[in-house]
């Protein structure tokens, strides 16, 4: 690899290393309205690691992940409201809760491919916005607010509040990382990123496809369903329109990993920061933000089909957060065939 | 006989798109110590006949018995691990992973190794295929001549004891089909059996135990190298002479 290549790297890394350090010790010198966007921002960077995990390594291209947000949401509100459970025990209960109802939706779901997947994760989503309209103690339609005990437990005055609520989510953020990085360096991670760049040749080189879907699906349920209890926490309030939004959970989320690039860590970081910056300067704008945002996407997409980082993957000529195997150093030098 | 000498034993087998009927009924066996090669016109069926083997195609009847096991139900990464490596005609690489990542990768899911032990056998195989000197680079950035290597690499990294090769030596040089025949002959001398596609003759002649003619979907000729490219039926078929 060339010098300047290297160097170029190695700042990129910097730079990755130092905005982390900064999102660590945000509390510290940012404002509850920060502290609050930053939050939204890391929850969002939890849903496009993920889809980014389904739709760019394993090809389940799902329109309905803001499901398990919206489980996760319902979840916690129930257990540490109606049960009065541990709070952060019911962090715990909306995770697993996420991944027990990703068993059967797994099952509808992948009897179809492609298209009809997208269709039916959907469906799946919307079956479940309905039902929990339909719960009594959940406020049907038009949800409830978490009580203001609950809200307490999280800090007494609203700048501890939102302090903790941001740590939780930062949390998470890096859990989410830690793992997914650690999946994508297994074996596993081997397979899928073979999925991700020739799914036939992946099969007959004895990568089991379905079993590596399955894996995807399950491992990305519980990430979603603990966002869904952050952002309730932070919203303090469920509804199933606001819950289980496709528009905020989904659509954005698709358009981030779109975007940032799609089939990498990297891009899902730059997408959603990207996201995050033109909406704090085109917000004014109203629909034109939206519109802004979606010709964008298409403008990349013919560019570039692996985004924003496909593009600076090139100028940089490497990985930032490397999940890829090298062979032992200085192998293959000596000998050129 | 057929309990220990043979490798691959195929009856009756059938593979029909809609009403077109590609396999017709075909039948063969392959030797654990063989080289077979598949000759026929373009249109004959030669790539579909592998499709089916590796499992990327169901049989719309008939069997396929690998080690004595019938396999035609089972899906193309259980016939990998089972033993069965195949190159594709039209090179599939993982374009955006590095070509000792696509080896590992074959080593790890197709022949079941740890990452530690797949590395060393990666290596091996680069080496032996050449393609040492590239192992960083991304596969998708390969010649084509490279993704030949990388096809022939792959395959043997998951350690077949059936070997299917789908035109490896189309567009080579002389110099370059002598090189891979010598890769050829080292793999078989560790005991895999191979079928091999091809339409570069003189590359057949030199390595199969047995060359077979593939027409409508059915071998028309099956025997001995020189007896087989001899015939005159098969001269009509294939060359249209």
């Amino acid at each position: 690899m060339p010098r300047h290549q290297r160097l170029s790297i190695a700042v990129g890394r910097i730079v990755l290393v130092g905005a982390a350090a900064i999102l660590a010790g945000a509390p510290f010198f940012l404002g509850a309205g920060d502290l609050t966007v930053l939050t939204e921002f890391l929850c969002l960077l939890v849903l496009a690691w993920m889809w980014n995990l389904l739709a760019g390594y394993a090809d389940i291209v799902t329109v309905g992940q803001h499901a398990f947000v919206g489980v996760g949401a319902y979840t916690f509100y129930g257990t540490v409201v109606l049960l009065g459970v541990d709070p952060y025990l019911a962090f715990a209960a909306a995770a697993l809760m996420a991944l027990v109802i990703a068993l059967p939706a797994m099952m509808i779901v992948f009897r179809l491919r492609a298209a009809y997947l997208a269709v039916g994760t959907w469906v799946v989503a919307e079956v479940l916005m309905l039902i929990a309209g339909k719960l009594p103690n959940f406020g049907f339609g038009s949800g409830v607010s978490l009580p203001v005990r609950v809200a307490r437990e999280f800090g007494a005055r609203p700048d501890e509040r939102f302090a903790t609520i941001y740590w939780l989510a930062f949390a998470l953020a890096a859990a989410t990382f830690a793992s997914t990085y650690f999946l994508l360096r297994s074996r596993i991670g081997l397979g899928l990123t073979a999925m991700r760049d020739n799914e036939e040749a992946a099969g007959a080189m004895g990568i089991n496809l379905v079993r590596a879907r399955v894996i995807c699906f399950l491992w990305t349920a519980p990430f979603l369903g603990l966002a869904g209890a952050i952002i309730t926490l932070q919203k303090l309030r469920i509804s199933p329109p606001a819950s289980f939004s496709i528009i905020d959970w989904t659509v954005f989320v698709i358009f981030n990993v779109v975007i940032g690039g799609i089939g990498s860590l990297e891009g899902p970081i730059l997408g959603t920061a990207l996201f995050f910056i033109l909406r704090e300067y085109l917000a004014q704008l109203g629909t034109w933000h939206l519109i802004i945002l979606g010709t964008l996407s298409i403008v990349i997409i013919l560019i570039e089909p692996r985004g924003l980082w496909g593009l600076l993957r090139r100028v940089l000529g490497g990985d930032l957060i490397p999940v890829s195997h090298g062979a032992r150093p200085g192998f293959g030098i000596t000998r050129k065939s | 006989m057929i309990e220990r000498s043979t490798i691959l034993e195929i009856t009756g087998l059938t593979k029909r798109f809609g009403g077109l009927s590609v396999i017709n009924g075909l039948d063969i066996t392959v030797g654990r110590q063989e080289i077979l090669g598949i000759i026929g016109p373009n249109g004959a069926g030669k790539t579909t006949l592998f499709n089916l083997v590796a499992g990327v195609l169901q049989p719309t009847a008939g069997t396929i018995r690998y080690e004595g096991r019938e396999i035609g139900g089972l899906r193309a990464w259980d016939r990998c691990r089972l033993g069965i490596g195949r190159t594709y005609q039209i090179p599939k690489p993982f374009s955006h992973m590095s070509v000792f990542e696509n080896v590992l990768t074959a080593a790890v899911h197709g022949a079941g190794k740890s990452i530690r032990a797949a590395r060393e056998q990666a290596e091996t195989m680069l080496e032996l295929t050449g393609l040492a000197a590239d192992h960083a680079q991304p596969a998708g950035q390969l010649t084509l001549l490279d993704l030949k290597r990388l096809e022939l690499c792959r395959a043997l990294a998951v350690e077949p004891r059936l070997l299917l090769l789908d035109e490896i030596a189309g567009g080579l040089t002389d110099a370059e089909v002598d090189t891979l025949l010598g890769i050829i002959q080292r793999v078989h001398e560790k005991g895999t059996a191979i079928v091999w596609i091809e339409h570069v003759i003189r590359a057949l002649r030199r390595l199969c135990h047995r060359i077979a003619v593939l027409h409508e979907g059915a071998f028309v000729t099956i025997g001995e190298p020189e007896t087989v490219l001899a015939d005159a039926h098969v001269k009509t078929i294939y060359l249209g002479e």
